[in-house]
């Protein structure tokens, strides 16, 4: 029963990584069409610039929980993982167009003022550009390519984390209920890669403190975990 | 005391009769079919006669379903579309507002006396919001000297102060885990910013009473300040010798000042305040985003008491 189980995962895994996309994406597509045709309320360059952002760091979280998920709770949705990475990209591309376009009406001189001047703005778009070499690379080809680099390379993850939770919780004057949950859960996935890496330590001093030193357990499972 | 000036209108401000006759008739239909749309959220807002009145602007008004329903108001919560959403609790009559401080007759006003002894007359104004949008509202409302000269200011009063009511029952962001402002709202004025012309407290927009979301029943407006210095709901006004306290610039003293005059060359920390959205242009392909414009286009009329002052550090 249990093979016939995971077989059928396999099977349709695929399938559930492509329907992930298009869920993912649903949200943004369903808004731009309410925004374009004049029924996203008084403000609508404003509410879609928010909501892309919002999305943003909801998939961040989703992205960063899928580690503690396996280690603590054991339920393992790594297959799932690069898609809600990359749709943490693309909805901050969106939210980044947004602003560009929509927002700021293409007027570079205001944008390149607001990214120079303003921290609420330079961490946003700091988070933003940092995600781009992780989109780029994330594909079965450069994993093979960048072998260690690779994972070196994704743990950019947390300080896009760092600067996109600072960008978020700057973005209102007052932080609303929804934004100290997201803040705190973000805080969390953090703080639990820090004990992880604090315990793997301690562990290995006292196993190399016991039985001398042991050959490296080898990159494959740290970059599983990272 | 501060001395009276007339106010100067330029020319390109003033609209032809023509046009403002025809603005009139629009309007009549276009408040008839949305007031009709809008009913469960108006709930109060009934018919106002207000006289027309020498201070408008010429930009295109901002329709009436967008001025209801995009608000901050942060005693019905944080959400622009929260206040017109949970105010439905709210009751805003009866109501009274105490006048007391430095005053020579300290008296304790009901609004229908305010209705009765302030006849509300028209006033189309920008309002210039601090998060960089703006609206054009048709506000009815009077002078707030009116007022003030009714309770006769002594000699020795410097400010007035404002205070906004607290009705947890009734509004759900004065309750709950997460508040987000300390409560009563309070704002203030310079005496001689409160007797301006152009400072008035509205009771109306659109030729109807104010809606709960709107700050019914009574509300000040200030069109050559952010939208913030408008507070709604007032319960109490005082005059005083001290700067009052001002919520948002309690609340983050860097980024709010308690002059918070509209001025494009002093960004906010965190945005720019050189332009801004126009509310009420459709969807996205039609927003606009326009220069802001010294103390919102009233410099005219307003910069006089600001002579002499840096604005960059008393912004």
């Amino acid at each position: 029963m249990r093979s016939m189980a995971k077989l059928t995962v396999r099977r349709w895994g695929s399938k559930l990584v492509w329907l992930l996309y298009v869920a993912g994406l649903a949200p943004a597509i369903y808004n731009f069409y309410l925004g374009a045709t004049g029924s996203l309320g008084a403000d609508p360059v404003k509410t879609f610039e928010l909501f892309l952002g919002l999305w943003a760091v909801r998939f961040l979280i989703l992205t960063l929980a899928v580690s503690p998920l396996r280690e603590i709770v054991g339920v393992n949705l790594i297959r799932y993982r690069r898609a809600l990475g990359l749709l943490c990209f693309y909805y901050a591309l969106m939210h980044f167009l947004t602003y560009l376009v929509l927002d700021q009406h293409l007027m570079l001189s205001a944008v390149l003022a607001d990214v120079t001047k303003r921290p609420f703005i330079m961490l946003g778009a700091a988070a933003f550009v940092l995600l781009i070499p992780l989109a780029l690379t994330s594909n079965a080809f450069s994993i093979r390519q960048l072998g260690k680099g690779w994972v070196r390379i994704h743990r950019l993850i947390y300080i896009i984390a760092l600067c996109g939770a600072i960008h978020f919780a700057l973005a209102t004057k007052v932080l609303s209920g929804e934004q100290y949950l997201y803040l705190t859960i973000i805080a969390l996935l953090l703080a639990s890669r820090l004990v992880r890496s604090y315990l793997k330590r301690a562990r290995g001093t006292a196993s190399r403190s016991a039985a001398g030193p042991r050959p490296n357990v080898g990159a494959v499972g740290r970059a599983a975990t990272s | 005391m501060s001395t009276y000036r007339t106010l100067k209108v330029p020319a390109s401000e003033i609209t032809p009769r023509s046009i403002w006759l025809r603005r009139r008739a629009l309007l009549a239909t276009g408040v008839g079919a949305t007031s009709l749309l809008l009913a469960p959220s108006l709930a109060f807002a009934m018919p106002l006669k207000a006289a027309k009145s020498m201070y408008t602007v010429p930009d295109k008004l901002t329709p009436k379903g967008d001025v209801t329903s995009y608000n901050n108001f942060y005693e019905f919560g944080i959400e622009k579309s929260d206040p017109s959403e949970y105010s439905g609790d709210f009751k805003p009559l009866p109501w009274t507002i105490k006048v007391d401080g430095m005053v020579g007759k300290p008296r304790t006003f009901d609004f229908g006396q305010i209705m009765t002894a302030f006849p509300p007359e028209e006033r189309i104004y920008r309002m210039r919001c601090v998060e960089a949008w703006s609206m054009v509202i048709p506000w009815d409302g009077f002078p707030l000297s009116a007022l003030l000269h009714k309770v006769e200011p002594l000699g020795s009063a410097k400010f007035v102060a404002f205070q906004g009511v607290v009705r947890p029952s009734e509004m759900p962001g004065q309750r709950g885990l997460f508040q987000s402002l300390a409560w009563p709202y309070v704002e203030g004025l310079r005496l001689d910013e409160a007797l301006h012309p152009l400072t008035i407290l509205a009771v109306g927009l659109y030729g109807e009473t104010l809606p709960n979301q709107n700050g019914a029943p009574i509300r000040l407006v200030v069109p050559w300040k952010y939208g913030f210095k408008g507070i709604k709901s007032i319960v109490r006004i005082t005059l005083t010798d001290q700067q009052p306290p001002t919520t948002w610039n309690v609340t983050a003293p860097d980024e709010y000042g308690f002059y918070a005059n509209v001025n494009p060359h002093v960004p906010h920390p965190r945005w720019s305040q050189a332009t801004e959205r126009r509310i009420g242009s459709g969807g996205f392909f039609s927003s606009d985003r326009r220069p802001t414009l010294m103390f919102n286009g009233y410099g005219d009329e307003v910069a006089h008491l600001y002579a002499g002052m840096d604005l960059k550090r008393y912004f």
